[in-house]
């Protein structure tokens, strides 16, 4: 990616994410969030993020792989423990790497 | 505009950025990784700090340098981050009631600076608090999130360079996701939607161009929406 295409995104990243977060404060008294869109939008964080953690852990290398052999699931699955029990984010990538690392000194090639 | 005014003006800013103190305990690190990942998925310093400043949403952020480490088109980084960022709609909705009476420009700063922890501080606020200055209150919980977000940033990005690649530190990524993923886990339709969100992402890996990754989201959002939905139906008929 070059130097122009890079700002280019990240204007245009930047640009809808204002948007967004301007769009209903300003449109306020003129026109209202419909409720199913409210109800709907609740979800986005939830369904977004799983969308992008599940697959990370399966397909490591681009292909499926639900084996012992993926160490990247096992850390995962390790890091996913300590995600639901503190929320926490540096906590959970500190034990995940840390798993992770640990796993392939171990059984790595 | 009478002393007293101005004084309670100044107050209210205050108590906003005291009440945003605790939570840059979480704020803090998100930055600062956020600036590590974005060194290590080759960005210059100055890419860094710039895209901290336009874009300024951590996890959408995070998103992008994902996509980018796996090479995919300009369109879907963009559409990612967009859809990452749909809640913040939900905020802007919330919180407006509250942000009138202002200047376009004025609001147009207010809602630039809307973030996950300025929303939840003010709100849980203005919810016990009727007599806050709500405009001033928010503006200095968002402003302190803001500067701590930004500082940290730059912290993280000079010290991404000290980050050997060896290290796999892409791993991260969905390691942080995670922990964000589990802090939205409200209740059982936000677990349907994930749950949902995260099958239907991993039987659409093929798709081209990681496609698969936003119609998982649309379709697991669409599932929490049904759960809720028949959860609620469920209680009527009770």
């Amino acid at each position: 990616m070059n130097t122009e295409s890079i700002w280019l995104l990240f204007v245009a990243i930047g640009l809808g994410t204002f948007l967004l977060r301007f769009l209903f404060i300003y449109l306020f008294g003129k026109i209202a969030m419909p409720d199913w869109l409210r109800r709907a939008l609740r979800f986005v964080p939830a369904a977004a993020l799983a969308a992008l953690v599940f697959p990370a852990l399966t397909h490591p290398t681009g292909h499926l792989d639900l084996s012992l052999h993926n160490f990247r699931l096992l850390a995962g699955l390790g890091g996913a423990i300590v995600a639901w029990k503190t929320r926490n984010v540096l906590l959970t990538i500190l034990v995940g790497m840390a798993l992770l690392w640990i796993l392939e000194a171990a059984f790595g090639i | 505009m009478p002393v007293y005014e101005i004084m309670r003006m100044n107050k209210d800013f205050v108590a906003g950025a005291q009440g945003s103190l605790p939570i840059l305990i979480g704020v803090i690190p998100f930055a600062m990784i956020s600036g590590v990942a974005a060194v290590s998925v080759g960005l210059t310093f100055f890419e860094t700090v710039g895209m901290s400043v336009i874009v300024f949403a951590g996890a959408s952020q995070l998103v992008v340098f994902q996509l980018m480490s796996v090479g995919s088109p300009w369109i879907i980084m963009v559409l990612t981050a967009w859809v990452i960022n749909l809640r913040f709609t939900m905020y802007s909705a919330t919180l407006a009631p509250y942000l009138q009476k202002l200047s376009v420009w004025q609001k147009a700063l207010l809602a630039y600076m809307l973030s996950d922890q300025a929303f939840g501080v003010s709100l849980s606020h203005f919810v016990v608090n009727e007599k806050v200055s709500h405009r001033w209150y928010y503006f200095g919980s968002a402003l302190t999130i803001w500067v701590a977000w930004q500082i940290s940033a730059i912290i993280g990005a000079l010290l991404g360079a000290l980050v050997p690649v060896s290290w796999g530190f892409d791993f991260a990524f969905p390691l942080s996701f995670m922990a964000l993923m589990f802090a939205a886990l409200r209740d059982r339709p936000t677990v349907v939607a994930a749950l949902a969100g995260g099958i239907i992402a991993v039987l659409a890996k093929g798709l081209p161009y990681n496609t698969g990754l936003v119609l998982a989201t649309f379709l697991g959002i669409a599932a929490g929406y049904l759960a809720e939905s028949l959860k609620s139906g469920q209680r009527a008929i009770q």
